[in-house]
């Protein structure tokens, strides 16, 4: 009876999730279908401004289930954009030795974060923030300058930002000079999709993922099942900046540019991805489908504000942190309402 | 050696420590940064700059130290809730949507209590989620870490709003005749009320003990949970007072730069201070020499020509290195080797 509970209590927080993401859809087309809300290509741009995001929030999530978190990331992207745009901007050196100085960077910054918070038992808060402050200060020191990465730069690189995947032809629509436009998604989407994927077999069908569940759900437990709780919680931190590592690589594919102010208040959107999919904040709850949808519904938030046009951009800001705020109290109530069903 | 181990082992060593380090390298460094003069009939130096400056960070760290001991998290909503004071003053004193006044629409003493109630509002919204709701600290605060930001650009009309009225920078310049920054003065209020707070009343015992053990606290009677809310309530008003300071500076409400990265800076004081953020037991004076050493830092800095968006790096690494060195982890591994040396010398004494 008790498992039956538990497992209606998670369902129902992604439930509620998709069916947000549903009705804000839903709610935006009929408001602004003249704005072209209805189309395809809209849903696709979704998809496509967000792929970093989802990619970071996939390794939010790994963090959140063991009960940590991770504020580092969007630091760690600014920094990432910034060593491609200052690489190949000004110092023109090729984009695959970046990409993969970008990977190692992402693995050492995790590694340590990982080694501070699970072996020497630090508040993950406090470490990551730290990381948080040491990365966007790094930014600064590479270049304090906008950099923006053109095709004269980096032709491949360029390339591969602007590559087209047409989807199959019946999903098109006719615009108004009457030529038929397909609808296209961009490598990054590709490449943030399998993320979902692959993170969502980890979590499900590896003993990895499930120690994560494990460490999350009850530290002593896990502990007395025998297993290495510490190293656990070191894999997720590196999986975590990994992860944050290929987001940065598909953030950077979208803007094209490195600035210090960049992804600012990132870690803001992937928590709120995250704990609007269900993720419980204190662990050992959640999955990656609902992350995505979390991350479906930040992007939706900020198109419906940039397609009003007269709203300023900062009420995307405060819609998210009001949403991640009904969600944090609607998980406490479901803790309090199993609490005292348990009793 | 027993006098040393006994300095050493005083809570308010090590902020004292760091700040004599600080100094003593600037010494060696630059000789004029102990250089005080008069210029325009006001104290002019770089000493002085330390204390005025740090007066922002000092008054949010004594609202920090209580959060941390109550709840061992830490509020970083502060650096917002910071600017969402300045732009909720600036509003009020020069009307919605009024790019630059010198007229104010109500009188400023009506704003600057608005401006502070704004924080103390902030901190209520903190104290609900963490001591009613039990949500982690960090998590809870961080809502208004992003949202205080762009709430204050709402209210400013995404610009930075002017209040060209000459009474209005006395708070963070200097008051006409008197030669001693007002930040300073202000810094000093603001310590005495909250020490005269915890020590004429109990909350500052009832703090450690709800810090301490929270359950056993309730279970002897403390409302833990008010205890908790009322800690926020007063970090979030030391962080409105903050904001005012920080906006008379500029006179105006630059919602982006007001308080930016000054969680850091404030919980880097408190830990500096000798504060465990693990919670507890608490030291504001700890905390208050902690603000002013890393005032310094932040000010040699700048003198070695490091820039503000740089400085955080150094910022870090030093943060990372106290909780290490405070980390009970580190601490066990640091006495078992201490002991191991001790067991490996008597057996050494033993052979000879």
């Amino acid at each position: 009876m008790k498992k039956i509970n538990k497992f209606s209590g998670n369902t129902v927080l992604l439930l509620i999730t998709i069916v947000l993401f549903v009705a804000m859809y839903a709610v935006g087309c009929v408001i602004y279908s003249a704005k072209g809300f209805t189309h395809v290509q809209t849903f696709l741009n979704l998809l496509i401004t967000n792929a970093g995001l989802i990619c970071v929030a996939c390794g939010m999530t790994c963090v959140m289930l063991t009960g940590g978190i991770d504020i580092s990331v969007g630091s760690l992207i600014a920094m990432d954009c910034m060593i491609l745009a200052y690489g190949m901007g000004v110092k023109g050196w090729p984009c695959i030795p970046l990409i993969i100085l970008i990977l190692v960077i992402g693995l050492v910054f995790g590694a340590v974060q990982g080694y501070l918070i699970g072996y020497l038992k630090i508040q993950p808060f406090i470490i990551t923030m730290a990381g948080m402050f040491f990365a966007r200060g790094m930014t600064a020191v590479i270049c304090t300058d906008q950099i923006s990465i053109t095709q004269d730069m980096n032709p491949m690189f360029y390339k591969w930002a602007n590559a087209k995947i047409n989807l199959p032809g019946f999903l098109g629509y006719v615009n108004k000079k009457g030529k038929t436009v397909v609808p296209f998604i961009r490598p990054t989407v590709v490449i943030a999709l399998l993320v979902v994927a692959i993170i969502f077999f980890i979590l499900k069908y590896t003993k990895f993922g499930r120690n994560l569940y494990a460490v999350g759900g009850n530290q002593q437990s896990a502990t007395m099942m025998g297993l290495n709780v510490k190293a656990t919680k070191m894999k997720a931190y590196i999986l975590s900046s990994f992860l944050c590592s290929i987001g940065g690589i598909c953030y950077c594919l979208n803007t094209m540019s490195g600035s210090v102010q960049q992804a600012l208040g990132f870690e803001m959107n992937a928590i709120a991805s995250s704990v609007i999919g269900g993720t419980l904040l204190t662990g050992g709850v959640g999955n990656v489908i609902g992350s995505l949808f979390g991350v479906l519904i930040n992007g939706t938030i900020s198109t419906l504000v940039t397609t009003n046009g007269k709203l300023l951009s900062s009420w995307s800001n405060i819609m998210t942190a009001a949403l991640l705020c009904f969600f944090i109290i609607l998980q406490s109530l479901f803790a309090y309402f199993k609490n005292r069903n348990n009793r | 050696m027993d006098t040393i181990k006994k300095i050493t082992k005083q809570q308010l060593f090590l902020p004292f420590f760091c700040l004599l380090l600080v100094l003593l390298i600037n010494l060696i460094k630059s000789p004029t940064f102990f250089n005080i003069g008069i210029q325009n009939g006001v104290l002019y130096g770089r000493l002085i700059d330390v204390l005025n400056r740090g007066s922002e960070i000092a008054i949010l760290a004594v609202g920090q130290t209580l959060v941390v001991a109550v709840s061992a998290g830490t509020d970083i909503s502060v650096g917002s809730v910071m600017s969402l004071s300045a732009c909720g003053t600036c509003m009020m004193l020069a009307g919605y949507g009024v790019n630059s006044t010198t007229q104010l629409a109500v009188p400023m003493g009506i704003g600057i209590l608005f401006g502070i109630l704004l924080g103390g509002v902030c901190g209520c919204i903190n104290g609900a989620l963490v001591a009613k709701l039990k949500i982690q600290p960090m998590v809870a605060t961080l809502i208004l870490f992003t949202a205080a930001r762009a709430i204050g650009l709402l209210l400013c009309n995404n610009q930075i709003t002017y209040i060209r009225y000459e009474p209005y920078k006395y708070l963070g310049n200097f008051i006409p005749g008197c030669p001693i920054p007002t930040a300073i003065f202000v810094t000093i209020a603001v310590i005495i009320v909250v020490s005269i707070f915890l020590r004429k009343t109990a909350l500052g015992l009832y703090i450690q003990s709800a810090g301490i053990n929270s359950r056993a606290a309730r279970i002897s009677g403390i409302n833990s949970a008010l205890i908790c809310f009322v800690c926020y309530v007063i970090c979030g008003l030391c962080a409105g007072i903050a904001g005012m300071v920080a906006s008379s500076r500029i006179y105006s409400a630059d919602s982006n730069n007001i308080g930016l990265n000054y969680e850091l800076d404030a919980i880097l004081a408190v830990a500096l201070g000798g504060n465990s953020l693990g919670g507890g037991k608490f030291n504001l004076a700890g905390a208050v020499v902690g603000a002013y050493t890393i005032q310094a830092i932040t000010t040699t800095l700048l003198a070695m020509g490091v820039s503000t968006d740089q400085a955080p790096v150094i910022k870090a690494i030093i943060v990372v290195i106290i909780v290490v060195v405070q980390a009970p982890t580190f601490k066990e591994w640091l006495s078992n080797s201490e002991a191991k040396r001790r067991a490996l010398a008597a057996e050494g004494g033993q052979k000879a």
